[in-house]
């Protein structure tokens, strides 16, 4: 069992009410796509990606950057049970849609320099910084779970 | 492999680094050592506190290594043997400590150049990062 103290459950619930699904989702998600181009091997039926506009611009990718945000409420909701909470994505990620676990830590790096993106310097501190870490490596095994 | 134009990119980005760099490099310094407590043990009986003089000297370091060798990528083994037998032969620092500052300095980064942190940009200097350490721990085996 993980164990979160109440700082680092504030800044969890602190950092995520931030976040505008609608703007850090496709921001992340293009951003994993364009940095680690091999990610895009998952997307190849939303469209033809040649460069950033071509992956911004889609919005297919957009909606489903949406969904995996939603799918990250349902963590940040959860804390104290993420690994029953995220059985089932775990299951479709591997045995239904075949994404390389590895991909869930290149998209994890992406969601957390778009929020020190937004939120700056002064709010996305070492402190909160460390507690969201934490989060998502937390999310990331429960997610890779169904795969050992 | 970085295109003529991320190498400029990089260089331009990395000089306007390097007036901050004890800044910069203290900030990534802290949130390595506050998000990845295991990277402590290589800094042993040091001052490891926000904008300690260690933080800040040995930051200054490491962003002024990063903007010497952003100024020509091509000869970047060059430029970094010295540094690279440094922390293979001497300090044997775990290569999977790599991964870890360089996401560090990216998040250091995009905090402070906030939109101007493009994913063009983003791109260009993971990739230079992720070279720069390939250099760095190519003497390890
Ligand atoms: C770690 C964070 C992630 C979470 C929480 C997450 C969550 C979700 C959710 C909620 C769905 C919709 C499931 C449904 O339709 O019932 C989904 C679908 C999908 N995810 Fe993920 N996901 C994550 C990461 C990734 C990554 C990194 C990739 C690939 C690079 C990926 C690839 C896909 C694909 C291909 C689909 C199916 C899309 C379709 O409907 O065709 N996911 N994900
Ligand atoms: C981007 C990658 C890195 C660069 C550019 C870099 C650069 C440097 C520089 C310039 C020095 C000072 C060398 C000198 O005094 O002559 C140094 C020393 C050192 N580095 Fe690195 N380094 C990197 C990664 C790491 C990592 C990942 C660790 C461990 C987690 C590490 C641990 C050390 C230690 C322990 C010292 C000696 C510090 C002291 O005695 O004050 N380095 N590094």
């Amino acid at each position: 069992m993980v164990e979160w103290t109440d700082a680092e459950r504030e800044a969890i619930q602190a950092i995520w009410a931030k976040v505008q699904h609608d703007k850090v989702g496709p921001e992340a998600l293009g951003r994993a796509m364009i940095v680690y181009p091999w990610t895009q091997r998952y997307f190849k039926t939303l469209g033809t990606f040649t460069n950033a506009a071509s992956i911004f611009g889609n919005e297919k990718v957009a909606k489903q950057a949406v969904i995996i945000l939603h799918g990250i409420d349902r963590g940040v909701q959860n804390l104290d049970n993420l690994k029953a909470t995220y059985a089932d994505l775990s299951v479709l990620h591997s045995d239904t849609l075949h994404v390389d676990p590895d991909n869930f830590r290149l998209f994890g790096d992406c969601i957390t320099i778009v929020l020190a993106a937004q939120m700056g310097p002064t709010f996305f501190t070492a402190e909160r910084q460390a507690a969201w870490q934490k989060f998502v490596s937390v999310v990331i095994s429960a997610m890779s779970k169904q795969y050992h | 492999m970085l295109s003529k134009y991320e190498k400029e990119l990089i260089a331009t980005i990395w000089e306007r680094v390097a007036l901050r760099a004890e800044d910069v490099g203290a900030e990534a310094l802290l949130r390595m050592f506050t998000c990845f407590p295991k990277t402590k043990t290589y800094f042993d009986q040091k001052d490891l506190s926000p904008r300690s003089p260690h933080l800040l000297s040995h930051g200054g370091r490491i962003v002024e290594a990063i903007a010497e060798g952003a100024k020509n990528i091509d000869t970047l083994a060059t430029t970094l043997a010295p540094l690279s037998v440094l922390h293979a032969y001497q300090l044997r620092i775990d290569p999977t400590n790599f991964k870890l500052l360089c996401h560090c300095i990216l998040v250091t980064l995009s905090c402070r150049m906030a939109e101007e942190f493009t994913p063009v940009v983003h791109a260009a200097i993971d990739k230079f990062l992720s070279a720069l350490s390939a250099v760095l721990t190519e003497k390890y085996r």
